[in-house]
């Protein structure tokens, strides 16, 4: 199968888990009590004005799979809805707040690659005692849920020492953005710290024990050379797999994050509007996250077989 | 065998070395287990009693862990808060195992459009996170335990049921299966009485696994207001609680209910590992 012949399918098939998910998400507005006007209203007093604003918003009065197709249409041409709590277009308030959060899982992500990766490597590398301590830290990291971290790290560091802002994402500059971020994305990173370093280390173990490893020190390459070019470049594909894993817990982890550090993102937004019933926030929210999770994956999936050659196309473990 | 758990990977040195590592966290788990049971009868304070005067008091001889920023006796509210910090995850995982079990043993044994369903569902599934998922049931019926404890049992069935097609699968072909075919017994009762008993101790150490996630899922969703109701004491929403304390400078009250939820997740993992870890010896 050609590379493109497999791309092409892999984005089939993420459409179609997609167009599932974004189903779920449409129907579970009738999973409520009571009839959707209702539902979509929660509990406000309408006037009948507003009711047959509601009615005609939403198409109440069509059947179920056309309204629901045009939802879809609607949300393809990038029109979410409006909210009900902020009485503005859905779109706007996610303009708003998207890139906060996307900078948010970007200097995670960073900070997760960088350190789960180094600390794997040297875990697997030196043994005996780095590896124990590592291993005992990444323990406990992996028991941290986020929310935990940020309070803890918000109480060390932002109350008690005053280093760094406890709340908010700073006032429009970019400097002051990332000073403000800095602290939530070490709470968003710890847990995904210990388990990257965790499948790093053991996939470098791994690749420690194999032949080809013994004859490359057999003949004379440095040490070094041989764990960056023959050990942790083999073990880079089966890192590589926790990577849709890894964008999808921070995706979901920076909704406590955000609402630990007060950050106006979408994460606390989907918060606040699922506090408030804002049903078409909420949808719009649960649907960017669904969908940026299976981008990844599908990057993920097709970066593999360039980065180890010796997968087969749409396999995820090596054909050795 | 080609079953994989879906597991905290590298823990096996943890696992190997560690008898006292795992010993502490049997013990850890079983003082959680006893004060989740034996509450009631251990609180010194009512976990609800407002005393502002009170509050954020030191420890004391009355408080010996101190009390919150509403002057509520943080040691009665950690007592409490294992009821439902650990009932939560409880039904997750009993609800998830249960119907795991059976989606899995039918995939693997009937095939066909089961199996097929289960795969989509699977792939559906792993796309919406059980957090999101909880998020968007809460959003529309309302606070409380029950709705999340569905949403994110529904969320782990296919990690279970996943497991237990492809253990049934490895079972199915071994010839005791054949021998009791022939002999005429029904599939129910292959399935019930001797699959199943064969299979339950590598699904019951995902499960404990499973635990700590739903733990750490369900005290996150305390924590924003949307788990538990809020007058109820929980882990995660008196983590919440805390942050109020923190910003006065008096973390005691934030920084127990955070050592509580890091301990007794760790704990679960570490027993879990470790029986997974058997198992698989044995089963080699």
């Amino acid at each position: 199968m050609s590379f493109v012949r497999f791309a092409l399918r892999r984005v089939a098939e993420m459409a179609a888990t997609l167009l599932t998910a974004s189903f779920v998400v449409f129907a579970a507005m009738y999973l409520a009590p009571g009839n959707p006007a209702s539902f979509l209203l929660a509990g406000r007093s309408a006037s009948p004005e507003a009711l047959a604003a509601i009615n005609a918003q939403y198409h109440l009065d069509d059947p179920f799979l056309v309204r629901y197709f045009r939802w879809l249409g609607d949300i393809l041409q990038g029109d979410f809805g409006r909210s009900i709590t902020y009485r503005t277009d859905v779109s706007r308030l996610l303009a708003d707040r998207l890139p906060t959060t996307l900078t948010l899982i970007v200097m995670s992500l960073v900070v997760v690659v960088a350190v789960g990766l180094f600390l794997g490597r040297i875990a697997a590398v030196r043994g005996g005692a780095t590896d124990s301590a590592i291993l005992v830290t990444t323990t406990l990291a992996v028991g941290t849920p986020s929310f935990v971290a940020a309070v803890l790290l918000q109480g060390l560091f932002a109350v008690n020492l005053g280093w760094f802002p406890s709340s908010g994402a700073g006032d429009g500059g970019l400097g002051d953005l990332l000073w403000h971020l800095t602290l939530p994305s070490i709470a968003l990173a710890l847990y995904l710290i210990g388990m990257l370093a965790r499948v790093t280390r053991s996939a470098m173990l791994e690749a420690l024990d194999s032949e080809h490893v013994t004859v490359a020190r057999s003949r004379g390459v440095p040490e070094r050379q041989v764990i960056r070019r023959h050990v942790f470049r083999n073990s880079l594909s089966t890192v590589l797999t926790t990577g849709g894993l890894i964008v999808s817990t921070l995706l979901v982890c920076t909704i406590l994050v955000e609402t630990a550090f007060s950050i106006g993102g979408i994460g606390q937004l989907l918060e606040l509007s699922t506090t408030t019933k804002d049903f078409p926030t909420v949808q719009a929210i649960s649907l960017i996250i669904v969908a940026l999770f299976m981008i990844v994956n599908l990057v993920v999936d097709l970066l593999l077989p360039l980065v180890d050659p010796r997968l087969t196309l749409g396999s995820r473990s090596a054909a050795v | 065998m080609t079953a994989v758990l879906t597991r905290r990977p590298g823990l096996s040195r943890i696992r190997a070395a560690g008898s006292p590592l795992h010993l502490v966290c049997l013990a850890l788990v079983a003082v959680v287990v006893l004060a989740a049971l034996f509450a009631p009868w251990l609180v010194p304070h009512d976990p609800n009693a407002v005393d502002l005067g009170n509050a954020l008091a030191a420890p004391s001889a009355a408080h010996p862990f101190g009390v919150d920023a509403a002057g509520r006796d943080t040691l009665s509210r950690l007592l409490l808060g294992a009821r439902t910090s650990l009932l939560g995850p409880l039904g997750v995982v009993a609800f998830s195992t249960a119907a795991g079990i059976a989606v899995g043993t039918a995939a693997a044994w009937r095939g066909g459009w089961i199996d097929s369903v289960l795969s989509r569902s699977t792939e559906l599934v792993f796309a919406f996170p059980g957090m999101l998922l909880a998020i968007l049931i809460i959003s529309v019926y309302g606070e409380g335990l029950l709705a999340p404890v569905i949403a994110l049992a529904v969320a782990y069935l296919p990690y279970v049921s996943r497991l237990t097609r492809s253990l049934v699968l490895a079972e199915r072909a071994r010839p005791y299966v054949s021998a009791y075919q022939v002999q005429g017994h029904s599939a129910l009762q292959i399935c019930l009485r001797h699959i199943l008993p064969n299979i339950a101790p590598v699904v019951l150490a995902q499960s404990t696994i499973n635990f700590g996630y739903a733990l750490m899922d369900l005290a996150g969703l305390s924590f924003l207001g949307l788990g538990v109701p809020a007058l109820t004491p929980d882990w995660g929403r008196m983590v919440f609680d805390g942050q109020t304390a923190i910003q006065h400078g008096y973390p005691l009250s934030a920084i127990l209910p955070c050592a509580f939820i890091v301990l007794t997740v760790v704990a679960f993992n570490v027993v879990g590992e470790r029986w997974a870890d058997r198992v698989a010896r044995r089963d080699r």
